[in-house]
């Protein structure tokens, strides 16, 4: 049992939470998950963890209500029980100094990628942060993203926030201004999807960051395999961040609506 | 470990004496073995009640007449916790249930548990001296299970004595039988013993895999209850090497630690159309329905309920696998298996009972290829037929490709259960284990101890994938050299 120590609404659809757990928040790094449950009868559902505190022993968790679970979880309210929270899972972000990195994101990517670019910019990367949604309000964390972004691009498919056009847009602007030596991306499959065809047109380096189903999160299932570069990998335990050159995409979001219509 | 005299001991009170005098030997050998009233096919494959329902006391007394009371029990030498057979049989034929639950608990921490899921066949009573003389050996399997079940309903449990405290605390990772084993020997020897379990839910395999219809959920928890009791301390959702490190554990004070995390990484074949959406693990099927929940009124977590489904393999998980697809609805439920029935690793009562509920059995055919829709769902499997050449390493003759002979048989969903890996996060979190080819951690067979002094291992994280028994002769194993260890410092 973790408690909600503060909730807060970021957007319409998507809740930040601050969750008790002292022994994940002082030993997760960017990029790490969490599975988490709720109810007896609950699912057990991947969160990426936006960020930690030592001192209150707390993890941060941004989750957008999409499926029956989602919303069960940010139906929850501060001083409430998440009944299981187990992690951190995954393999870290790689971190180094790369040079100029882009982060390109969007949706439900938006705050998992917030830890990456804090932790790239500590790394002394020049960081440009693009970010999309439908629409103005949609766009969550810019305030957070600016803090550790050199600049941070909003992108808007109605054009009522930032420019009008799509992530890819925003992407490919900076490509053709400066020299970009790595792309980080995380969002909606078939978003990074394009991205990952952009950059791979420019020879820039992109990691991938997958969100497919996953049940333990541990290796034991395999519910969340992915094909990259021909070889099959578990995204719980092989990533989830992944070349995304070499990801089947088209075959991950086939697999993603494996169970749509029977939940 | 019982010594000889110990067992002679034991066979020479005079109740049991006098129990041997009362009927003849060969009276005793020419009972017929006793069956176990089970549930019937039709009814029971659509529901998950339990399929065996247990011996009643007079079946259980007149099975455990047939036991000789051998002079050298050589049934114990097949029981890898070597539970004293013969004393606990003696004590059922004479009517005193509990006192053979007991003897039964002294060495084995999950007795109903073992009763209902140990191969006995390739165990104990593989080596029960009717056999040598072409008789069904004694059912020990359904006498351990009757004396287990006949103490947790009578509501009179015995815990066993446990040493003063010694306040030595050891880390057990993993709550499945290897751990729960360790963990029950040695808080019976007074250590202070903490198990962190990666999962919600304490009992490794025996919750998430092996299905209610085989062994309830309920009786494992009395039996985890009774460690409860004795003093094991369990913490959930807590993985080792993740959550809490090697080094936090030393700090934390742990002198030794016992790693039991068994083998949970499912294989698969690498081949054309495996990851259509339909094409899942055994252990992804069965997670879903046993500890998620997932066909229960009110449960979140979806699941496939197919009606052309195929599971490919021939093991215990295979079995389960299709004989849970078939509750949940599957018209045709298929074990696929590239050798001959002979050779399948299941427990025969298992594939007894799958043949009763209308499993259909396609051996010596093998997966080479799906196909799947144009959403991307496995629709059609493409099956090599198979003969039987020579015997290769393992004694087992060898599937060989009939060339040109393939089937085409159409499919909703498709479990591959073809064997599991360990997890690699031990091995990767725990500088200096030697790690094997296959990714087992290497031990000292007769220690359990790892290449860290302080850190033992057993079960399928040593072995591959095993049984539960021999999981838990290896906690007890381990348990016996640790303390061993520990006390000599
Ligand atoms: C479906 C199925 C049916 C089976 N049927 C039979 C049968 O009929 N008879 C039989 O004898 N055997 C059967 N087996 C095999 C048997 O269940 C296993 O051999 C046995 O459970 C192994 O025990 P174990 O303690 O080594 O590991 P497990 O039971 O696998 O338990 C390991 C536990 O460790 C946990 N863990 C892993 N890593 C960590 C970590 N880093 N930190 C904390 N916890 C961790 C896991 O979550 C798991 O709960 C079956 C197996 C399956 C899958």
């Amino acid at each position: 049992m973790n408690k909600i120590v503060k909730k807060e609404i970021l957007s319409e659809n998507v809740v930040k939470f601050e969750v008790e757990a002292p022994l994940i928040a002082r030993s997760r790094k960017a990029g790490h998950f969490v599975i988490v449950k709720v109810g007896k009868y609950g699912e057990r559902i991947p969160l990426t963890i936006a960020g930690a505190d030592l001192e209150k022993g707390t993890i941060t968790l941004v989750i957008q209500r999409i499926g029956k679970s989602s919303k069960k979880i940010c139906a929850l309210d501060a001083g409430e029980y998440i009944t299981d929270l187990v992690g951190p899972l995954g393999q870290a972000t790689h971190i180094e100094k790369f040079g100029t990195v882009v982060c390109a994101c969007g949706g439900v990517g938006t705050a998992p990628m917030l830890p990456i670019v804090e932790a790239m910019k500590k790394a002394g990367n020049k960081v440009i942060t693009v970010q999309a949604a439908r629409t103005k309000e949609l766009i969550i964390l810019e305030r957070e993203m600016q803090e550790f972004s050199d600049e941070v691009v909003i992108m808007t498919d109605d054009g009522s926030y930032g420019k009008k056009g799509l992530v890819t847009n925003g992407v490919e602007d900076v490509i053709n201004r400066e020299k970009v030596d790595l792309c980080v991306t995380i969002g909606p499959a078939i978003m990074m999807k394009f991205v990952s065809q952009l950059t791979q047109k420019y020879d820039i380096p992109t990691v991938a960051s997958l969100n497919t189903i996953m049940v333990d999160g541990t290796g034991m299932c395999g519910a969340c395999r992915v094909t990259v570069g021909g070889k099959t990998k578990f995204v719980c335990i092989d990533g989830p961040e992944f070349d995304a050159h070499q990801v089947d995409f088209d075959e991950m979001m086939m697999r993603l609506n494996a169970y749509k219509g029977i939940e | 470990m019982a010594t000889t005299e110990e067992i002679k001991a034991r066979r020479s009170e005079s109740w049991r004496e006098e129990l041997r005098r009362n009927m003849k030997n060969k009276e005793r050998a020419d009972l017929p073995r006793v069956h176990m009233p089970e549930l019937d096919p039709e009814y029971r494959s659509h529901n998950y009640e339990e399929v065996n329902l247990g011996l009643n006391a007079e079946q259980a007394m007149a099975e455990a007449q047939r036991c000789l009371d051998c002079p050298v029990p050589t049934c114990m030498t097949g029981c890898p916790v070597e539970i004293n057979i013969p004393t606990f049989i003696k004590n059922i034929e004479r009517g005193e249930f509990l006192e053979a639950a007991k003897i039964v608990k002294e060495t084995s921490a999950l007795p109903a548990v073992c009763g209902r899921v140990c191969p006995q066949e390739k165990q104990c009573e593989s080596k029960c001296i009717h056999l040598k003389m072409g008789k069904d050996p004694v059912a020990i399997g359904h006498l351990e299970r009757f004396a287990a079940d006949y103490e947790r309903e009578s509501g009179k449990i015995s815990v066993p004595e446990i040493a003063p405290p010694n306040k030595i605390k050891i880390a057990v990772v993993g709550s499945g039988p290897a751990g729960l084993s360790f963990a029950g020997d040695m808080v019976k020897l007074g250590y202070d013993i903490t198990v962190f379990e990666a999962l919600h839910e304490i009992g490794g395999v025996l919750k998430y895999g092996i299905p209610e219809f085989r062994l309830p959920n309920e009786i494992v928890d009395v039996e985890i209850d009774i460690l409860a009791k004795m003093g094991v301390k369990f913490i959930t959702n807590c993985i080792i090497g993740k959550t809490i490190s090697y080094e936090d554990l030393h700090q934390d004070g742990f002198k030794g630690i016992f790693i039991a995390s068994g083998a949970g990484l499912p294989n698969f074949m690498n081949i054309p159309g495996e990851n259509l959406a339909g094409v899942l693990s055994s252990n992804e099927y069965l997670t879903r329905v046993n500890l998620m929940a997932a066909a229960k009124e009110g449960a979140d977590t979806p699941v496939f309920h197919g009606k052309k489904v195929a599971v490919i393999g021939g093991g215990n998980t295979a079995m389960d696998s299709v004989r849970t697809a078939r509750r949940l609805g599957a018209e045709k439920a298929m074990i696929i298996y590239r050798r001959s029935e002979e050779e399948m690793p299941a427990r025969l009562e298992e594939v007894k009972h799958a043949k009763e509920e209308g499993i259909i059995f396609l051996t010596l055919h093998n997966p080479v290829e799906y196909s799947g829709d144009e959403k991307g769902r496995v629709t059609q499997m493409k099956l090599q037929k198979m003969e039987l050449g020579e015997a290769d390493a393992s004694g087992r003759r060898k599937p060989v490709e009939i060339e040109g002979a393939i089937d085409l048989v159409d499919v909703d969903m498709v479990i591959v259960s073809i064997g599991v890996s360990p997890n690699p996060l031990i091995p990767s979190a725990f500088k200096g284990l030697d790690i094997s080819r296959w990714g087992t951690i290497i031990v000292d067979q007769d220690s359990m101890q790892s290449a860290l002094p302080d850190v033992y291992a057993g079960g399928d994280i040593v072995r591959g994938g095993a049984t539960v028994i021999l999981a838990m002769g290896d906690g007890r194993k381990a348990a016996a050299a640790m303390n061993k260890a520990l006390s000599s410092l």
